[in-house]
């Protein structure tokens, strides 16, 4: 860690926990329905939405109903994305004639896209048109974000109403939080993102002359299009040459706004944050990854604020940060280190004025190793899943960090609203594992916990695990699974377990050497991020009307206290120990061998 | 069920009209009317003629020009349709064959020069578009550029601190040179 580092890790932490408090309270006051002059300003539109679509505001709504409110709404965009991408050779909006994407690839993208996690198996400015992106892709980062953050809200009323048997009305909370907190923070975020760089049109993709003509080696084709190949298997190439370069276009802010707002991080282009047309100053990228955690932190305010308490969102949020500046320093020391096998062939990775060294491969010079060490850690604690660096190209045990923070389960920050309700769910089972210790009847916020409670929180923190260890099982011993390997050795099946890990816990982030466009991983992948996502809402829903319905029970001596020291430390241990329980043996065929191959070079 | 399906429906048709017609033409009548340069790409003209843009790397490799970082993107480097990275592993051998092709390609084009190779000018960018190098990049190449231009060390070197920037608000990101503008800037010296 450079003292560059330590700064910028401090200004970020500082510039967060500034704004998770008034954010915070936003956030409450519009799920409430509390009026504030935004709520006044956009009352007449919201009025009239919900008398075009058939809503009844005051109505009430019970666990089940809601959750399939949410199942039939998220479904249906589903459908929209798949739609688009299967037509847009023949819809506007497309300069470049992009053909219809493939049925796998379609089906995964849409559900990706559905679930918050924007895993792309696409690459964004080679496959998709102006339209899909901006009429599908960006809305699902939105109401996928705004899925997210009612689901938690729902949670919270069930913590804080007692004796009810309802916990929202779920066409209202959607609306609200699309057009009080996601769309106007985008609008002025957006332009920000404009004015340093980002671009935002709807033009052709432009060709400029280079200054230099560009010699290259261009792979033949044979006649049905496919690369040709020598009797060794390398692609034949004859030597070609370009006087032009083709620079991809596109309403790009508008997307990369909610993209790290919604922590959904699917890029509009390939390269994602690392493009510099996504994120093109030191700037745009402190802005980045203070916009990945600012509705995620703010959350455990509101929580605190809705159930009457606000030190037990303050507990909640120390036990976030103080497990992130950990990950972070980890990240960012590894990184600095550098490759020491390409320090042997006489690279000079040494931190000087003119230059920060370490592991640069795949990281932009821009942001150096701090801004991209602290970035990975932010956007894998946080299921956004956008990068700034290739996760694929750090050392084994800087790539470690993304891939744990993951493990964690996406509670540490995690996505907008299923951070929150994944970490709570954990307090759960923090306070009946102390219960447990002690012989008293679990109880976290006046609510006793009992069977039904335990039945669904194990079935929220299990889901996951189960994904990604069978995904991973099946794909490394099939044929289909290990031809996307890039990288030999140990780090190829980090390659499948990170693809796995990101999927099912919602990340979208990638060891993006695996080929993972294929039928094969289209459809595995598509389905650990479905049941990732909804496998672990229904159950926070149930546990949402469980608890709605319970009488609330008084302090007492015995009870425990939630908003202590005491409590972050259990809350922490229990995070880190499912998550220990849960994968060290994977970690260890992955990037723990690794290391150890690489500090014996 | 028609309680749910119905609202569904129509809100999920609202919210869309919302958030994927009005909100990113807004954006886009806002960035044209404040930042028209930036939001149609930053592109840099010569003679009417757009060359490139500030923000996009180009490949370079006549001694006379400053190179930049190596690109990963196919078939060609520097693909601006086609951003990616490498994604090669610390421990693949495919990378340290490509940083050995380069760090020799580097001496070859400068025999004399025996300072270490900064690790970012052998390695390739994340977009594979990285329009900066580090400052140390450049301090090595400046020699060779100036040799080849016929150009005094000092004057390259001077033209390398204008196209040098530090920290943005002097305290965020990595000092960079922009190479692109740094090579226009030079090729207008040369022609003087």
């Amino acid at each position: 860690m450079t003292n560059h580092s330590w700064l910028l890790l401090g200004l970020f932490l500082l510039s967060l926990l500034l704004l998770v408090k008034p954010v915070g309270i936003f956030i409450a006051d519009v799920m409430e329905g509390r009026p504030n002059l935004l709520l006044r300003l956009g009352g007449p539109i919201e009025n009239l939405l919900y008398r075009l679509c058939g809503v009844r505001k005051d109505e009430e709504m019970g666990w089940l109903r809601y959750a399939m409110a949410i199942l039939v709404f998220n479904a249906l965009g589903a459908l929209a994305v798949y739609a688009l991408q299967r037509l847009q050779l023949w819809l506007p909006l497309n300069p470049q004639a992009m053909a219809n994407v493939s049925p796998d690839s379609s089906f995964n993208t849409a559900v990706s896209f559905v679930t918050n996690t924007n895993w792309q198996g696409y690459g964004g400015e080679a496959t998709m048109s102006y339209l899909t992106q901006m009429l599908g892709l960006s809305v699902q980062n939105f109401l996928s974000a705004a899925t997210g953050i009612v689901v938690v809200i729902a949670l919270i009323r069930g913590f804080a109403r007692h004796s009810s048997k309802t916990v929202g009305n779920a066409w209202v909370d959607l609306t609200r939080i699309t057009l009080y907190v996601l769309l106007p923070i985008c609008l002025m975020y957006s332009v920000f993102l404009v004015s340093q760089g980002v671009i935002q049109n709807f033009d052709a993709y432009k060709d400029v002359t280079t200054v230099e003509v560009t010699h290259y080696d261009n792979p033949k084709l044979d006649a049905a299009g496919q690369p040709l190949k020598d009797d060794k298997g390398a692609v034949v190439t004859e030597p070609a040459e370009t006087p032009t370069q083709t620079i991809a276009m596109g309403p790009v802010a508008s997307q990369e706004a909610i993209k790290m707002l919604g922590t959904n991080g699917g890029g509009f282009f390939n390269a994602n944050s690392a493009h510099p047309y996504e994120n093109p100053t030191p700037l745009t990228n402190f802005i980045q990854m203070l916009s990945i955690f600012l509705i995620p932190g703010a959350l455990c305010y509101t929580f605190g604020r809705m159930v009457g308490d606000t030190r037990q969102g303050w507990a909640v949020l120390a036990t976030m940060t103080l497990i992130f500046v950990v990950m972070a320093v980890t990240a960012i020391t590894f990184e600095q280190q550098g490759n020491p096998v390409l320090a042997q062939l006489g690279a000079d990775s040494s931190v000087t004025a003119l230059q920060p060294g370490g592991n640069m491969e795949g990281k932009e010079t821009r942001f150096g190793i701090a801004d991209s060490g602290l970035f990975a850690t932010i956007t894998t604690l946080a299921s956004c899943g956008a990068v700034n660096a290739m996760h694929d190209s750090f050392t084994p045990m800087g790539g470690f960090v993304p891939l744990w923070n993951m493990m964690l389960g996406e509670v540490v920050f995690g996505g907008v609203g299923s951070g929150l309700y994944g970490m709570l769910v954990f307090a759960v089972m923090a306070v009946f594992i102390a219960g447990l210790m002690i012989g008293r009847t679990p109880e976290y916020l006046g609510k006793k916990i009992e069977s039904f409670e335990m039945k669904m929180v194990s079935i929220a923190i299990l889901v996951t695990p189960l994904l990604v260890l069978a995904g991973t099982a099946i794909a490394v011993m099939s044929a289909d699974g290990v031809a996307g390997i890039a990288n030999p050795g140990a780090h190829g099946f980090s390659e499948i377990l990170y693809a796995f890990t990101s999927a099912a816990n919602n990340n979208g982030s990638a060891f993006a050497g695996l080929s993972a466009n294929t039928p094969f991983y289209n459809v595995m992948l598509g389905i650990a991020v479905w049941f990732g996502r909804f496998g672990v809402i229904v159950p926070v829903l149930a546990l949402a009307g469980g608890l709605a319905a319970k009488k609330r029970i008084a302090v007492s001596a015995g009870t425990m206290p939630t908003h202590g020291p005491l409590f972050v430390v259990l809350l922490i241990g229990t995070v880190v120990l499912v998550g220990a329980l849960n994968y060290v043996p994977a970690l260890a065929l992955g990037p723990v061998v690794e290391h150890l191959m690489l500090i014996g070079k | 069920m028609s309680p749910v399906i119905r609202p569904a429906i129509s809100l999920f048709v609202a919210l869309t009209v919302v958030t994927g017609v009005a909100y990113p033409l807004a954006a886009t009548g806002l960035a044209r009317t404040f930042f028209p340069q930036q939001a149609a790409g930053s592109l840099i003209e010569k003679d009417g003629k757009a060359v490139g843009s500030s923000l996009i790397g180009q490949s370079f490799s006549d001694p006379g020009h400053f190179w930049g970082r190596p690109s990963a993107t196919g078939p060609q480097a520097n693909n601006a349709s086609a951003s990616s990275g490498s994604n090669q592993g610390p421990l693949n051998p495919a990378l340290a064959d490509a940083v050995k092709g380069r760090i020799e390609a580097l001496k070859a084009a400068d025999p004399g020069n025996t300072a270490p190779v900064p690790v970012d000018l052998v390695t390739a960018s994340a977009s594979g578009l990285d329009p900066h190098i580090s400052p140390a990049a450049a301090r090595y190449q400046v020699n060779r550029v100036a040799q080849a231009r016929k150009l005094s060390a000092e004057q390259v070197s001077a033209l390398v601190a204008q196209h040098t920037e530090g920290r943005q608000l002097g305290f965020l990101g990595e000092p960079r040179v922009n190479v692109l503008t740094l090579n226009l800037a030079l090729d207008q010296a040369a022609a003087k």
